[in-house]
């Protein structure tokens, strides 16, 4: 196509607006957890590590990152299995209800969190099993599962369908088909569905603070904060959970990226 | 369930139609995960809908009380249309804003620029929502960011904040990067041939657009919608903190009447309405998606 410069740089133009747009919340997020005043406007303050000191010395703070951790791990684990059985089944099996099953694998992103956090608290109440941080585990796994099933579905779309087949004609039995063949090869898969789902509970704050109780994560605390005294602490707890939440995504890609280079150097 | 083989070796013949503990092994936890604590807790508060509050506790039973209470509430009605013009509008100014960026990084950077533009619209998802939404607060109040820069040159102050303006501002922060992705993932896979062929026959450039390009992305575009539709209708968080909380939407309705009033089945009655609307929305959108062009 040829391109006409005056139009293409207005709509270059606008792109660059757009990504200023989605970014300039995320950056002075940044530059305010540094950033002396307690109502911050322009100009800015003087550099401080004041709201770091205040969040490091809050025990609470302690305790919703160590519950976050649990509850992301715990749930990165289960999300992932559950996301790769349904990945699985979806690639090899062919049943009457499939389009209904898939939609009970999928369904759950659509669900507006409130009333999952309403509905999951009203039956957790009811059986005495809310308020801990289990409660938080089993509600994230059904939201995340579906990231998992995705992300490893994508990668059994690129296998070969003859190499399962040809593990079993030369004797292999579906079990061992399965750890041979299959995981192997969603194996960068599966870590990337790993730190995607524990990324995606470690940011969740609508269902985790419906079902918490006293049991906290990191999102619930900047949700309290945010309801009440609002201060730039908001923004020094937001910072570090960003840098976790990105180095667990760029881990993610690593790991795709790394694998899939090494399999075409060996010619898997 | 009966899982059947799907690929074609002979071993897979003679296991056809058959259900295996293998096959069982990998179909079922899904099923069984998403039954306990998916659909069960669904079923469960639409059954609390026709429960009793007495004394602050929740009392079983069977009373349609709740429904005719919510349902006579002009109150309620309100909130609901209001809901319902918000996810609306925030769905078709999101759209419109999102395609000229997608339009652009799909047809006029290098591959490089468009995987690097991905990336980076992705990064939001992994930060937290709610910290972006106090910055804007930041950026929107009274005697924030822009109403300094404003009256530097003898502007303002404008109200940015606790009205409609502030909750579509965290509408966009929260659905324009996958909006964009969306879109450009349906773009990027058009046909170049057939935007030649346009041009060819002698198609004006904008037309090419709107009568070759978008029809071709209708999947991704509709998708785009469809998503923004379901967040925002959902979302509680940009109306509350930057909308204001009042009038409410009817997520915040549902946070007020069960965390002040305690009135757990008429939330309910709220909540299966949420669901009841959004998934004829759903459903009439998804097959307009995939309905073939006449």
């Amino acid at each position: 196509m040829s391109v006409r410069p005056g139009k293409s740089l207005l709509l270059r133009g606008y792109v660059v607006l757009v990504f200023i747009f989605v970014f300039t919340p995320i950056l002075t997020s940044f530059v305010f957890s540094v950033n002396s005043d307690r109502f911050p406007t322009i100009p800015l303050g003087h550099f401080t590590t004041h709201w770091y000191e205040t969040i490091f010395a809050d025990p609470d703070v302690w305790d919703a990152f160590r519950i976050s951790a649990i509850v992301s791990i715990s749930v990165a684990v289960l999300a992932t299995f559950i996301g790769f059985c349904t990945a699985y089944t979806d690639y090899r099996y062919n049943f009457t209800g499939k389009a209904f099953y898939l939609s009970l694998a999928l369904l759950p992103p659509t669900i507006p969190l409130v009333i999952m956090g309403l509905a999951m608290l009203a039956l957790l109440a009811r059986i005495n099993m809310s308020g801990e941080i289990y409660s938080i585990v089993v509600s994230h796994v059904v939201l995340c599962s579906p990231f998992a099933m995705a992300v490893i579905r994508m990668r059994l779309a690129q296998i070969d369908p003859d190499l399962e087949s040809a593990a079993w004609n030369l004797g292999a039995s579906n079990w061992r088909a399965m750890r041979e063949v299959i995981v192997p090869f969603c194996r960068p898969a599966i870590a990337s569905a790993f730190c995607l789902t524990a990324a995606v509970s470690f940011d969740e704050f609508a269902v985790a603070w419906f079902v918490s109780g006293l049991n906290k994560t990191v999102p619930v605390i900047i949700l309290e904060i945010l309801q009440g005294n609002t201060d730039p602490q908001i923004n020094a707890i937001g910072s570090i959970v960003f840098i976790t939440s990105m180095t667990l995504v760029i881990l993610a890609q690593l790991i795709l990226m790394r694998k899939t280079i090494n399999q075409t150097a060996t010619g898997i | 369930m009966a899982p059947t083989e799907n690929t074609h070796s002979v071993q897979d013949m003679r296991q056809r139609r058959q259900v295996t503990l293998y096959g069982l092994t990998w179909s079922m936890p899904i099923v069984v995960w998403q039954l306990i604590f998916f659909v069960f807790p669904l079923i469960f508060l639409f059954v609390i809908s026709f429960w009793l509050v007495k004394n602050y506790r929740m009392v079983p039973g069977f009373d349609t009380i709740n429904w005719i209470k919510m349902f006579s509430k002009g109150y309620f009605w309100d909130t609901y249309w209001r809901t319902l013009g918000y996810a609306g509008v925030a769905t078709i100014v999101t759209s419109i804003l999102a395609f000229p960026c997608a339009f652009a990084l799909a047809f006029k950077v290098s591959p490089k620029v468009r995987r690097w533009a991905l990336f980076f619209l992705i990064v939001p998802f992994f930060t937290s929502y709610l910290v972006r939404i106090y910055s804007w607060q930041i950026f929107l109040n009274d005697n924030g960011i822009f109403n300094t820069l404003f009256a530097l040159v003898g502007l303002g102050p404008f109200q940015l904040l606790n009205n409609f303006f502030g909750t579509l501002v965290g509408y966009l922060t929260l659905c324009l990067p996958l909006v964009v992705v969306l879109q450009l993932i349906s773009l990027a896979n058009v046909d170049r041939t057939l935007i030649e062929a346009a041009h060819n026959l002698g198609c004006g450039r904008l037309r090419t657009v709107f009568q070759v390009i978008i029809p071709l992305a209708k999947i991704g575009i509709i998708l785009g919608a469809v998503f923004t539709f379901i967040l925002t209708f959902g979302d509680f968080v940009s109306p509350y903190y930057l909308g204001g909380s009042k009038p409410p939407t009817l997520s915040i309705l549902i946070i007020d009447t069960t965390k002040s009033g305690q009135q757990w089945p008429r939330a309910a009655v709220v909540a299966i309405v949420m669901i009841l609307t959004l998934l004829t929305i759903m459903f009439a959108s998804v097959a307009a998606a995939y309905r073939k062009r006449t």
